[in-house]
């Protein structure tokens, strides 16, 4: 038990809540001791219950003495997008089987439940043993999208932990963020102690060593002391122990470590050989409904397509498969462990993995006749893909296909560097209404660097084309076709990340452009469903994503305003996040439009730059330039490097195969028998 | 080119096994569908030979009758599946028990011995504990509602908001003895007997259902009693009714009977 016996300083509430105070002295005795009981009378009251209460197959109990370090794990989302999100699930399992660590897991609460806790003097919870968070080591959060910060400041606050990193003791978990949005973890700087960029599995091993040897030696130099061991490892980032001055005009002057043994630059991590960490072995099984209702397996990490708009390309290289026996190994556990009956092969573009055909060609005939279904977020355009489709779907279960051209015309797709042609386009959709699928979905992107109304229009065109062609090989008239558009917003870590994001006015007006130029097609406007959303949503994410320390004022005012859940378009209020970002970027030289739909130099210091996720920086520049010239780059893995510095700065490989292995022996099934056994009924 | 279900050769139904499961502790909040999910896929884990209808997508052959709401524990829900291989269901029975998550339990599975189950599940028994009530308050109320002829009340349902009589369907209410609340310590788990009021309820299946809540309802109607803590509910039993001592007897009677 950690008791708080050399605590200097410790702050009055800062927040005056109704009950903090009861929340606080539920913190304060720090035995992980259930607060079930006390939820309990207030679930009753709530919507979805079942979402706060865990219980799932597969959860696991580790006894609160045991462990030598404990960690709260939390998807800022509601239960049912969190619960099935891969990456919790794979840290929870790696801590847990560690005898000298345990993982419980907490989500967000819905505003419903909040203000019910809140009233009841009710700490935020783990689902697992109902342990409040604040009696944790750490609370470590997976952050997918920025959209979830507001969600961090309500759980931390719930949890009776000080809003700023700055005022909390050696009584309180330290608040680590992990995840995507953790590679520019500047606008949350004031709230989390530590970020970790990159693959999380070494990460929570190597921070569980040093917590339980910081606090096996009596906990030396306190708080601080913690922190400046987890610095001095270089793969772990103290935001406090940096310090960013700025020029007159706003922009970045540099940023400097204030602390002795800190690096200038803090790395990623990066995991090698997948086959050796087959992780979640016991995937989740929720009993509340969730957002995949189904069992993943990741086939790959990484992507070196190079689409210059994608962050999670750029930021999770080398590309690193897991082997074909390994991922039959994984699909037949993890169908035993859960029941569940659709397993998806997830990656960045699973058709690239260099086994795909044999993957799918094995699976397929294994699984034939026990009613499983297989799917592959099929994203490339390529017919090959509508091949790989066909086999996984064999057993008669089709919903529809999708593709991701993202750019609606062919020089767009020049300047994202997504080498498809309209022709594979054309080509592949008629692969697949010709193989009997009825309903094609197609994804763009609205907003990209360079981008005209032309552009935009384009979609309109290759969508008919697309009905055109569809029609033509089947001779029927019920072919459909979807449009999906997503408003781009530049990322940190991109050859995009300098470019000016579109504004929303602009983004909503291209869009109707579009929309009344498929509704006026007589011809094939009905067979061409659109789904978009506004330009709004996007802006904020933007400020979000390339955003700095100065944008930290600025969550935490439109929190205390209200909002929570931005990802949830019931809940986003744009209005409230201008007027929050009025509030808190006063007194500065800089707004909103400076963060989002301006275009940066070369020579500016990037708020991230001192985050160093492998990519050169003359690299990305490179990149950049030769997307305003319409000028493609190939793909490492079947053509020489072109230094984009990753493998290098982190001394690593392409791990991609082919290993030899075309047919796997068909595993073996030990059907357990019900057979009465004569005279035992 | 039109797409036709694949023919596909389904091992038919041998057998058919109801199971009476429980819902208990903080699994009471499982709903309908929730449960749903859970079984199916316990029975895949636990390798049950299921049958499957035929057609585009084949789904398992289960049969759900009258589910508890949201919330309300159970001792006595039942469900039917069909088989393609004859099973022990004692087997069958435990390793679902061990495929399901602790609190949703298997608490018998006998062999269907006619089709006729739905009609048997005449009436339930319902246990629903009034924390930090009156006890002198609950039993007036109770009195009050019993001598009522009619009382009516209004639910939200999926056709809108209904009103009806939450009286005639109840055949018996009883708020227990201090005593008797302080002796049952049963599998319902009832957390803390103390200070907790017990009331009793036989009410026969008619539509639509009168759920516990509506009888709480009706109980606020007739005589204003506002229960300050949620109440916590649980089903004990459910079955054909036996109208003179109000019993709610086993529905598996005849299974058996057929049986041995």
């Amino acid at each position: 038990m950690i008791r708080g016996s050399d605590a200097t300083g410790y702050p009055e509430d800062m927040t005056v809540e109704v009950n903090a105070e009861l929340i606080a002295e539920t913190a304060r005795t720090r035995d992980g001791a259930s607060v079930f009981d006390r939820l309990e009378r207030l679930l009753p009251l709530v919507s979805k219950p079942i979402q706060y209460v865990g219980g799932e197959v597969n959860a696991v109990h580790t006894d609160w003495e045991a462990a030598d370090v404990r960690w709260a794990i939390m998807y800022p989302d509601a239960y049912e997008v969190g619960a099935p999100n891969q990456g919790v699930q794979i840290l929870y399992e790696v801590i847990n089987e560690r005898p000298d660590a345990l993982a419980e897991r907490t989500y967000a609460v819905w505003p419903d439940l909040e203000a019910l806790m809140r009233e009841h003097g009710v700490p935020q919870f783990t689902v697992d043993g109902h342990r409040p968070v604040g009696d944790f080591d750490v609370l470590g959060l997976s952050f997918s999208t920025e959209l979830g910060y507001t969600n961090m400041l309500t759980a931390i606050d719930l949890a009776g932990i000080p809003l700023h990193a700055v005022d909390r003791t050696i009584d309180h978990p330290i608040v680590l963020a992990g995840g995507h949005a953790a590679f520019n973890p500047e606008t949350i700087s004031d709230f989390i102690d530590a970020a970790v960029l990159g693959d999380g599995e070494e990460a929570v091993l190597l921070i569980t060593d040093i917590i339980k040897e910081w606090k096996l030696t009596g906990r030396p130099d306190g708080r601080i002391g913690l922190l400046q061991q987890l610095a001095k490892t270089g793969v772990v980032y103290i935001p406090q122990f940096y310090d960013v001055e700025y020029l007159p005009d706003g922009r970045i002057m540099r940023v400097t470590p204030n602390h002795a043994e800190v690096p200038w630059r803090v790395r990623k991590f990066t995991l090698m050989d997948l086959d050796a960490w087959p992780y979640p072995k016991a995937p989740l099984v929720p009993l509340a409904e969730t957002v995949h209702e189904r069992m993943s397996v990741e086939i790959f990490r990484g992507c070196t397509r190079g689409c210059r708009f994608c962050q999670a390309g750029m930021i999770t290289r080398p590309v690193r498969e897991r082997s074909i026996t390994g991922i039959a190994e994984m699909v037949q556990n993890g169908l035993e462990k859960t029941g569940y009956e659709e397993v998806g092969l997830l990656s960045l573009s699973s058709a690239d993995h260099s086994e795909i055909a044999d993957v799918a060609r094995n699976l397929a005939d294994r699984y034939e006749d026990s009613q499983t279904s297989l799917s592959l977020p099929s994203t490339r355009v390529d017919a090959f893909n509508v091949d790989l489709a066909n086999e996984l779907s064999r057993n008669g279960r089709r919903s529809g296909l999708t593709f991701a051209p993202e750019g609606g015309s062919e020089r767009m797709r020049k300047v994202i560097n997504k080498q498809v042609t309209e022709e594979d386009l054309i080509r592949t959709v008629t692969t697949a209404y010709a193989a009997g699928w009825r309903q094609v979905k197609l994804y763009f992107m609205c907003g990209l660097p360079t981008e005209t109304d032309d552009d935009v229009l384009q979609i309109a065109t290759l969508a008919r084309e697309v009905i055109k062609a569809g029609r033509a090989v089947t001779g029927r008239r019920d072919i459909k076709c979807t449009v999906s558009i997503g408003g781009f917003v530049p990322k940190p870590h991109t050859p995009f990340q300098w470019a000016a994001q579109l504004d929303h006015e602009s983004t909503d007006s291209r869009l109707h452009k579009l929309r009344d130029a498929i509704r006026q097609d007589r011809e094939y406007g009905k067979a061409i469903g659109l789904r978009y959303h506004d330009g709004k949503p996007g802006i904020v994410e933007g400020l979000l994503s390339r955003g700095d320390r100065r944008v930290g004022r600025v969550i935490e005012e439109v929190w205390r305003q209200g909002a929570r859940f931005d990802g949830w378009s019931e809940h986003f209020d744009y209005e409230r996040w201008m007027a929050a970002a009025q509030v808190g970027l006063a007194g500065t030289d800089v707004d909103v439009d400076w963060y989002t739909i301006r275009e940066r130099q070369q020579n500016e210091v990037l708020p991230w730059d001192h985050l160093d996720s492998g990519l050169d920086s003359e690299w990305l520049w490179e990149d950049w330039q030769d997307a305003l010239e319409e000028v493609a780059v190939d793909d490492c893995r079947w053509t020489p490097c072109f230094d984009c510095g990753v493998c290098d700065q982190m001394s690593t490989q392409i791990e991609i195969g082919p290993t030899g292995v075309v047919d796997l022996p068909m595993p073996v099934v030990s059907r357990p028998s019900f057979v009465a056994t004569g005279g035992g009924a | 080119m039109s797409r036709q279900a694949p023919v596909r050769d389904f091992a038919p139904t041998v057998q058919r096994l109801r199971i009476r499961y429980a819902k208990r502790g903080r699994l009471r909040f499982t709903s309908h569908r929730d449960f749903q999910r859970a079984l199916e896929r316990a029975i895949r884990r636990a390798g049950v030979p299921v049958a499957f209808s035929t057609g585009f997508s084949p789904h398992p052959k289960i049969s759900y009758s009258n589910s508890a709401p949201t919330g309300a524990a159970s001792e006595a829900e039942y469900v039917e599946i069909g088989v393609t291989v004859e099973c022990d269901p004692g087997l069958v029975g435990a390793a679902l028990d061990s495929a399901l998550p602790p609190g949703l339990d298997i608490v018998d599975v006998v062999i269907a011995s006619s089709s006729d189950f739905a009609a048997r599940l005449e009436a339930s028994r319902w246990r629903i504990e009034l924390h930090e009530a009156d006890r002198a308050q609950v039993e007036a109320a109770v009195a009050t509602f019993l001598a009522a002829d009619e009382v009516e009340v209004q639910r939200l349902m999926k056709s809108g908001m209904r009103t009806f009589d939450a009286r005639a369907a109840v055949v018996e209410a009883l708020v227990l003895p201090e005593l008797d609340a302080e002796l049952d310590t049963g599998a319902a788990g009832a957390a803390d007997s103390n200070g907790c009021v017990i009331l009793e309820l036989v009410v026969r299946h008619t539509t639509p259902s009168v759920r516990p809540d509506d009888v709480l309802s009706a109980l606020r109607r007739v005589a204003d009693l506002v229960p300050p803590a949620p109440p916590r509910v649980t089903r004990l039993a459910q079955g054909p009714l036996d109208p003179v001592s109000c019993k709610v007897n086993d529905p598996f009677g005849p299974d058996r009977a057929g049986v041995e």
